[in-house]
């Protein structure tokens, strides 16, 4: 730092001050940072064990599992891709591709910008009241993940078209002049290298899934029973299928059960392998973007 | 489209994709345009009934009383202060770290912090709610213990106060606030620096005078991101604050309008029901108002950018 | 992109058929889950038609019972958690093919989805009010609880007279030592408006809403776990969550226990009920065997596994 200026340093006391007031806040911020993330593992990781993760949760027999929350994770998880990820991306690509400029895309700009931003509780009462009450969806998996689509919706709009905006003009108008029509173009060459920009989209989307707990408490509710399959396959699917208008609590609700029923070396336990799913996305994007920085240098 | 435009088959497909598309891009307006309705049509009986006046400015919350009350002023006050102390200590601490993970640090240090702070912007709020029942909440109840020690007139709250709620909210905020203040910290044209260090400013005047104002807008963004999400907090806070309605002292058991939703809403009916709807239009309106904030600001940030 | 689209259409096709079949399979299996509000009525017009059709199959209930199928949906009181779960739990264990599914949002919450037809029974820490029961709840008590009040386990005090229990809610005892025990300030824990068990309290005590809490939690396990972790504290909850982590005091001399409770002795305590929209007979099949069980035997075993008075 002492070679930041040529000649003779004035002494500059307030500036002493603003350096220390760096390194105070920052070895704050730091410090209680690693050391969340450190309790949070080293306390729950002494709770984990294959019955933790396996079995369910039995008020007979006594016994802690989450099995059944992570299977309403995952059902969470896919439904609410399967029904955010194509719409996302289609209305990335009206507003990259189709629109010009005028008061639609404003408005659409304006209310993707305001979704992201309104807090959990409201899409929780919102889902409560629409989807569970007016179009009778009651508390189940199907109703949290429609409130959630509409939560996840402007990541996946932001990123695609982000990732849209990176395919350079030559490659539109090169197949365009070749004769493509608009709809092959996007399907044959913008589509596959917007693809690692819909990747992260959709994999931020699963961590604001994986993080919820407000919006979803009022519409999937809690319960944490797995389907129970027998010999029948058609029996089974029906069951798998019909599981999704059934009430599940994902593990983040879950969580805030043990916490609130002061059950606190489960909820540790719980939120050491929280930790674990959000550190695997984490990696996860860094190999995405890292992969497509790499493509982009080629 | 297309040069020759003979394939009457390809006209349609063209025509049905963009319409799909306008279609999927109309529904982020669908979806803001029935939150809207919804919340205005939930949340409104209820101000018929009561009365916008006696919600907004009565302080007694009692809804299942004989004579039940529904005065939010305390929520709402809460709601602001919390929010606005949450963000007097999470921002500068956050925005001064963005400083040293992109100015001052090592790069090594940076290479392990940066990874941690995007890991803790992407964990569930409720662990933050956890270790604010687990461990701050103690705490805070031993300092409440000595500050108030023979006190006939404050209420022991065992530690679930405003100040541990702000706590847990400004370290919540923390990650959220370091990040992008960093990015924009990082993106600051790097001839910027080097003009002001060349005249002979110091390091520490190069960031508070020339690196800082450049990255304004990203700052900005930040604190309004940060706003946003600790006043739309529910479930990490619940416990932490006590969730009793009171007025928003450091050491007085408060209620958020987001946890006055979330602790009542299981056995509410009839008016206290509308009740808590109308507590999350008032909560919707407060979202509003920021995110309105939040573009006009970005829009001028961009103008400024583009001068 | 096409037949990703197709695809997508597809699966949304799938996805109505599924929920139309399993609304259909749902009504003729006997079970009456409603799958949308709109359909509420329909779907009880066919579980009366079931139930009627079940009548005279009855008396060889014995034989069917294995067979049963369909689910159960129970919607209500966060008291009643560990008996549904426990009741539930057992319920699917005789009878593998049905799901027993229980929500726990509030004992008001459970009897207006018990009325609206969005779930089959409408659990209930409280009797039913007037205006309930005129919409068609039918109360039906399948256990009694007693309201505990409990202290952190280091608390000296030896039990309070209903008067001091009282005047500590009310806000104007403040301070252990003025009820015998050590100088630390009392940390009045209750819950929130509208629970089951804080209105059966305050109606016990006849201090509704009058309460002084430094604490207003929404759940059971939140109150023990607040007064467990924190010294001076006093809060109340359902007898039968009370466990080691805190102390169960003696209410004007009276221990709070099950004889005591049957005998009349101990004040502080209420019913648990199932709601049911029509009474238990006017139910379907499923429902049936479910209060069959609950009320019989082996469910009433169950709740005095969990701590609860027997109804039989």
């Amino acid at each position: 730092m002492g070679n930041d200026t040529l000649y003779q340093k004035r002494k500059r006391p307030g500036e002493a001050f603003l350096m220390a007031a760096i390194y105070g806040a920052a070895s704050i911020a730091v410090l209680l940072l690693l050391g969340i993330i450190g309790y949070v593992f080293f306390k729950g990781f002494r709770v984990l064990n294959p019955a933790f993760l396996t079995t369910v949760t039995s008020s007979l027999k006594g016994t802690v599992g989450i099995a059944g929350n992570l299977l309403n994770t995952l059902y969470i998880i896919a439904i609410t891709l399967l029904i955010a990820t194509p719409i996302g991306v289609g209305g990335a690509i009206y507003l990259n591709e189709y629109a010009k400029p005028g008061k639609l895309v404003n408005l659409i700009e304006f209310t993707t910008e305001t979704l992201s931003g309104i807090p959990s509780v409201i899409f929780g009462l919102f889902g409560m009241v629409f989807f569970g009450n007016v179009l009778g969806l009651g508390y189940s998996l199907l109703n949290g993940s429609l409130t959630l689509t509409l939560m996840v919706l402007p990541l996946i709009v932001r990123n695609t078209q982000e990732a849209l905006r990176t395919v350079p003009d030559s490659y539109r108008s090169g197949a365009l002049g070749m004769g493509a029509t608009k709809w092959y173009m996007i399907r044959t060459i913008l589509l596959p290298s917007a693809k690692p920009g819909i990747l992260t989209g959709v994999i931020l989307a699963v961590g604001r899934i994986v993080g919820e707990s407000a919006a979803l408490l009022f519409t999937a509710g809690s319960a944490r029973i797995l389907p129970k399959l027998g010999t029948n396959l058609v029996e089974n699917l029906s069951r798998i299928g019909g599981k999704i208008l059934q009430p599940g609590g994902t593990l983040t609700i879950e969580l805030y059960l043990q916490m609130q029923n002061g059950e606190y070396e489960v909820a540790f336990g719980i939120g050491c392998v929280l930790l674990v799913i959000v550190l695997l996305i984490n990696l996860l994007l860094k190999v995405i973007t890292g992969n497509a920085r790499k493509y982009g240098k080629q | 489209m297309t040069i020759t435009g003979k394939n009457k088959n390809k006209a349609v497909v063209e025509s049905v994709a963009q319409i799909i598309f306008t279609v999927c891009a109309s529904f982020a307006i669908l979806a803001v345009a029935s939150i809207t309705l919804y919340m205005i049509l939930s949340g409104t009986p209820a101000i018929f009934k009561v009365g916008l006046k006696e919600i907004l400015f009565g302080t007694v919350w009692k809804p299942t009383a004989a004579e039940p009350k529904f005065g939010i002023l305390y929520v709402i006050l809460t709601s602001v202060v919390g929010t606005m102390l949450a963000i007097l200590i999470g921002v500068p601490v956050g925005i001064l770290t963005a400083v040293f993970l992109a100015e001052v640090a090592d790069k090594r240090i940076a290479r392990i912090v940066k990874p941690a702070v995007e890991l803790l912007a992407g964990i569930p709020s409720v662990i933050y709610g956890l270790l604010g029942i687990y461990l701050l909440n103690p705490l805070m109840y031993k300092l409440e213990l000595k500050i108030f020690a023979g006190s006939t007139t404050h209420q022991f709250t065992g530690g679930a106060n405003l100040l541990s709620a702000v706590l847990v909210l400004a370290i919540m905020i923390l990650p959220t606030v370091i990040n992008i203040s960093e990015t924009s910290i990082r993106a600051v044209p790097p001839s910027i620096k080097a003009a002001s260090l060349a005249l002979g400013a110091s390091h520490i005047q190069t960031i508070f005078r020339s690196i800082l104002p450049a990255a304004k807008s990203g700052i900005v963004t930040a604190i309004v991101l940060g706003v946003g999400r600790a006043i739309g907090e529910a479930m990490a806070i619940t416990l932490v604050s006590g969730s009793s309605v009171n007025a928003p002292l450091p050491f007085n058991s408060v209620r958020f309008l987001t946890t006055a939703i979330v602790s009542e809403m299981g056995y509410s009916q009839g008016t206290h029901r509308q009740m808590l709807f109308t507590i999350g239009l008032v909560l919707f309106v407060f979202i509003m108002l920021i995110n309105i904030a939040l573009t006009k600001i970005l829009k001028k940030g961009a103008a400024e950018d583009g001068e | 992109m096409k037949t990703r689209t197709n695809k997508v259409l597809a699966l949304i096709g799938a996805l109505t058929l599924t929920m139309g079949s399993l609304a259909g399979c749902g009504s003729e299996a006997g079970s009456s889950t409603a799958s949308s509000s709109t359909a509420s009525s329909s779907a009880a017009e066919s579980s009366s038609a079931a139930a009627s059709e079940s009548a005279p199959a009855e008396s060889s209930a014995a034989e069917t019972e294995t067979k049963l199928s369909g689910s159960i949906q129970m919607v209500g009181s966060t008291s009643m958690e560990k008996l549904a779960n426990a009741l539930a739990e057992s319920f699917m264990e005789k009878y593998p093919d049905v799901t027993v599914t229980a929500e726990f949002v509030g004992s008001g919450a459970g009897i207006e989805a018990v009325t609206a037809g969005t779930a089959d029974i409408g659990n209930s820490s409280r009797n039913l009010k007037d205006e309930e029961k005129a919409n068609g709840a039918v109360e039906n008590v399948v256990a009694i609880d007693g309201i505990a009040v409990c202290v952190d386990p280091a608390n000296t005090v030896e039990g309070l007279t209903k008067e001091q229990l009282t005047n500590i809610y009310l806000g104007q005892i403040t301070n252990w030592s003025e009820v015998g025990g050590a100088d630390s300030p009392i940390i009045v824990v209750g819950r929130e408006a509208g629970s089951g068990t804080r209105g059966a309290f305050e109606e016990l005590l006849k201090i509704e809403d009058q309460c002084a809490y430094a604490n207003e939690l929404d759940s059971t396990g939140a109150v023990m776990a607040k007064v467990a972790s924190t010294p001076g504290a006093i809060g109340y909850v359902s007898l039968d969550v009370v466990d080691d982590s805190v102390i169960a005091l003696p209410l004007e001399g009276v221990e709070p226990a099950a004889e005591n409770i049957k005998a009349g002795k101990y004040f502080l305590s209420r019913p648990f009920v199932m709601a049911t929209k029509g009474e238990i007979s006017a139910q379907n099949e499923l429902v049936q065997a479910w209060f069959d069980f609950v009320l019989g035997d082996e469910g009433q075993e169950v709740a005095s596994k969990v701590g609860l008075i027997t109804v039989k």
